[in-house]
């Protein structure tokens, strides 16, 4: 079973098109990663998808970096 | 000519008048229809009935359009029924014509819910599908009178106008996902909503029209068709007179 972290990884690989060793607890979305707000919109769309969750927009709103929605995600699941 | 066949659409306020027309021209184009309405039940199920006749597919679906919730249950419907959101056709519109001097609170905040804050909850609601799709079409029933301004409609004026600049927004924020986002201005087009103004309006707006007669509705649903169809595909953000000349 893959943890938390590398089913993000995929989503955010998969959608930004970036290379796997840069998605980094600390690398930030728009800032490191190359998203624009449209694709921060729909990371988080997939990350429902991919762990059937609903994120509420406050929450979505508070993810900024990819260890934001891995602590997110796991603190919700638990 | 337009080709709708394997899409879904949804009109709203699709149960008469120009709304009605739309759904039935989508169906013949091959369209799945989802034929939404808020209060006239019998008359939405008459058009269901119709496109059904007809050999089309469709469905009646009762949601105001300016109740979020309402219209999320709406496309969950249409997910289940037809399985994708290709087109949403922002049509449902009412009016409450009053001089501004006199006009109530409730006459503006009512046009402008249904109107405006209509066409904001169901583009927002079609949105997630259409982005995962990569592809979509919004279809937008502004008016003309939303370009030139009409005495005794402050409230209906101020919404379409408004459903034009947010046209063009919504063309904006979505071009990157595939999406298109369209508007349609009709002028005098004979309906019930239309039948409503007296006969001294219905004169100094037909002194007003070039071509010189009043629109039907087939006529914007035709041109609501071809926005919708892979016809348009390079068109966004952009509104289509269709007032017989009334502006340009």
């Amino acid at each position: 079973m893959a943890t938390v972290l590398e089913r993000v990884t995929k989503v955010i690989v998969d959608r930004l098109g970036v290379e796997e060793n840069e998605v980094k607890l600390e690398a930030s979305f728009t800032g490191d990663l190359g998203a624009d707000s449209l694709d921060v919109v729909e990371l988080v769309m997939e990350l429902e998808d991919e762990f059937d969750m609903e994120i509420s927009d406050e929450d979505a709103e508070g993810m900024a970096t990819v260890g934001d929605a891995v602590s997110y995600i796991e603190k919700k699941q638990a | 000519m337009s080709d709708l066949t394997g899409k879904t659409a949804i009109i709203t306020g699709a149960s008469r008048g120009i709304g009605a027309e739309i759904a039935k021209r989508f169906a013949e184009a091959g369209a799945n229809v989802v034929v939404n309405y808020s209060g006239s039940q019998q008359k939405a199920e008459a058009v269901v009935e119709a496109i059904k006749q007809n050999g089309g597919e469709a469905i009646a679906v009762k949601a105001n359009v300016a109740d979020a919730e309402a219209v999320k249950a709406m496309v969950e419907e249409t997910m289940a029924a037809f399985g994708s959101v290709d087109i949403l056709v922002n049509n449902a519109g009412i009016t409450r014509d009053n001089l501004m001097m006199r006009m109530k609170d409730d006459e503006w905040d009512d046009v402008i819910n249904t109107n405006l804050k209509g066409v904001f909850v169901c583009t927002k609601a079609v949105t997630r599908q259409m982005m995962k799709q990569r592809s979509g079409r919004i279809v937008n029933i502004a008016s003309i009178v939303g370009v030139m301004g009409n005495a005794g409609q402050a409230n209906y004026v101020a919404s379409k106008a408004g459903v034009i600049g947010l046209t063009k927004t919504t063309a904006r924020e979505l071009a990157s996902r595939g999406i298109t986002a369209n508007a349609v201005a009709p002028g005098f087009i004979t309906t019930d909503m239309t039948d409503q103004l007296n006969e001294d309006i219905q004169k100094s707006m037909m002194s007003q029209i070039p071509l010189g007669r009043f629109g039907k509705p087939e006529e914007v649903a035709k041109a609501a068709l071809f926005l919708a169809s892979d016809e348009a595909s390079y068109m966004t953000g952009q509104t289509l007179h269709l007032d017989g000349g009334m502006v340009m």
